[in-house]
């Protein structure tokens, strides 16, 4: 609302900058590459989600798409700048354009949360069938079920040899996180993103008072699958193949359920949200007693019974019981914090 | 003579083989306040979703201040400067009054300018002490009051409510009387309203609808005292 953004902006950067610093300690620098990379993806439907009320059950398919983008790009120029900037720019045309036939076609929620987990469907089936010759975009084969390998990875801009790998790789995900995250916060301050909110709230009265309502959700849809886009891009190079499976209904749904566990409507919990669950998954990957699917919709039903505003609201109502009632707490106007992030 | 600033040619508005708007013609001129009755099902409310866009009419046109709006969407008809308050209150429940407020002040206002006029209209309608309170945890009156303020803080020249008064005190309503007779020094209201209290109270002009159409035009007292709207209104044959 009206608090200041500095301070918020200072927090942020302080919080990164901890983070960068600690937690290479105690996980390996690979493995969190990937951790930051879930969490943008996750800070792209929390934000279209908790803060539009747009519940897409297919984010996965605009990470596959900007991880598709990137890499038939990569191959085809050889350089990686332009595909990156293609890895946003084309899940943010599609979903555009999805959004805008979805949002100017007046659909209610159930029928949306339908289409666009078809939409990932189809994708997926048609990515899966594309093994022959035939299935060639430039120099790329797009490869069907085995995916495509091979591709440039990121380099620095201008010198294809300056590959970017190991631990720069992290520290770039990392700034491209806090970029992302600082833009979001941003976005959400301004005039658009209060509107967005008061969209969620109440479509009908955001359109009495003369706000486009589809318009602003097109771009809103728009904004978010750029930045799953940008994920995908980076979890291409980080994973030096994409494969099919970035589409998978599987995909949309652990999205789904890390901005449950993290909270909703808040900024940090689907980032947190992404970021503790796809750890989990990979602690419990490297075992082979209990299935790892079974753990997290365990998780999921504990969640919705006993936390369902997730674990941000909760830590964040915590603190203002504990600090609040207290009296002494000087910051009063802030006691709202958890709702707009 | 005053400029119209709402007309209505035969408006007709089917759903199947009902028709519950019936060729109606109205006509309103600049800051005049209206009151539309009728029985339940008079087709008061479906004439009112016809002109405000939530429908768009089988027949006829609705032409505000001469240009034919028949057909557009809600946000185009309120962006010519209408405002709207629908039946059950439509608010923000999880945002604060001035976020309400605000959001309605920006959509024709810079940020700043916004927040001033939010302002304004919180102090002139008393929302002062709770003006930080999230919408979901205020009262009906309260609700109903802070939707009357998204409406006027757009300064509107033409008002549509749909049954301000509905679920309300004898206090509330007599807040609510005074905000639509402020309102009416720059704008032209139509009040759909069940509560014939009220009417008698605020009316001057009132239309009455039955079987969608309108049944007749005339000054309140008038109205009131005609065997015709009695008998529509008590079921009894005239």
């Amino acid at each position: 609302m009206t608090r200041p953004i500095g301070k918020d902006v200072l927090n942020i950067l302080i919080f990164a900058a901890l983070l960068i610093w600690l937690m290479p300690m105690m996980i390996s620098t690979y493995t969190l590459t990937v951790l930051v990379i879930y969490g943008m993806l996750g800070l792209s439907l929390g934000l279209i989600w908790g803060f539009g009320g747009i519940l897409c059950f297919g984010q996965a398919a605009f990470f596959g798409l900007g991880a598709y983008t990137y890499a038939i790009a990569a191959i085809n120029i050889g350089e990686s700048t332009i595909p990156m900037i293609l890895a946003v720019l084309v899940p943010a045309a599609f979903a555009a354009l999805l959004g805008a036939v979805m949002f100017y076609g007046r659909l209610t929620d159930v029928y949306l949360g339908v289409i666009t987990l078809v939409v990932t469907l189809i994708l997926f089936k048609f990515v899966n069938s594309t093994a022959g010759p035939q299935y060639v975009i430039g120099k790329a084969r797009l490869g069907g079920y085995n995916g495509i390998p091979g591709f440039q990875t990121l380099n620095v801009p201008g010198d294809p040899n300056a590959y970017i790998w190991g631990d720069p790789y992290f520290y770039v995900c990392t700034v491209a996180l806090v970029i992302v995250f600082l833009l979001v916060t941003w976005l959400l301050q301004s005039s658009f993103g209060r509107i967005a909110i008061g969209i969620r709230e109440n479509e009908t009265r955001m359109s009495l008072m003369g706000y486009d309502v589809a318009a602003r959700k097109t771009v809103l849809f728009a904004i978010g699958a750029a930045i799953a886009g940008l994920a995908g891009a980076l979890f291409a190079n980080w994973g030096e193949i994409v494969t099919p499976g970035l589409f998978s209904l599987g995909q949309s749904a652990e999205i789904i359920i890390w901005c449950i566990v993290g909270g909703l409507g808040t900024r940090f919990g689907p980032f947190l949200g992404a970021v503790g669950l796809a750890y989990l998954k990979f602690m419990l990957g490297q075992q082979s007693m209990i299935d790892n699917t079974l753990i997290t919709g365990l998780i999921l039903v504990l969640f919705v019974l006993f936390l369902p505003r997730g674990v941000v609201p909760a830590i964040a109502s915590l603190w203002k019981l504990s600090f609040g009632r207290a009296g002494r707490w000087p910051q009063r106007s802030n006691r709202r914090r958890a709702r707009h992030g | 003579m005053a400029e119209t600033v709402l007309e209505t040619h035969g408006l007709t508005m089917r759903f199947g083989g009902v028709t519950a708007s019936d060729n109606v013609n109205f006509k309103l001129k600049a800051r005049e306040l209206r009151c539309l009755i009728g029985p339940n099902g008079a087709g008061k409310s479906t004439f009112f979703k016809c002109v405000t866009g939530l429908l768009t009419p089988s027949e006829g046109q609705v032409f505000m201040r001469g240009q034919d709006v028949t057909g557009w969407q809600p946000h185009q008809i309120t962006a010519l400067g209408v405002g709207i308050k629908t039946q059950t209150p439509n608010v923000m429940d999880a945002l604060s009054v001035h976020e309400n407020i605000w959001l309605s002040a920006r959509r024709f206002h810079s940020t700043v300018e916004a927040r001033e006029r939010a302002e304004a209209i919180i102090d002139r309608l008393a929302l002062g002490s709770i003006a930080r309170t999230e919408l979901g945890q205020l009262a009906h009156g309260e609700r109903q009051r802070v939707e009357l303020g998204l409406v006027a803080v757009s300064d509107p020249w033409l008002v549509l409510l749909d049954e301000p008064a509905a679920g309300m005190s004898a206090q509330d309503v007599d807040q609510m009387t005074e905000i639509i007779h402020e309102l009416t020094r720059t704008a032209a209201v139509v009040i759909v309203e069940h509560d014939m209290q009220f009417i008698r109270s605020i009316a001057e002009t009132v239309t009455v609808f039955h079987q969608g159409a309108v049944l007749m035009e005339d000054h309140v007292d008038r109205v009131m005292s005609d065997q015709t709207v009695r008998s529509v209104y008590l079921g009894k044959k005239a």
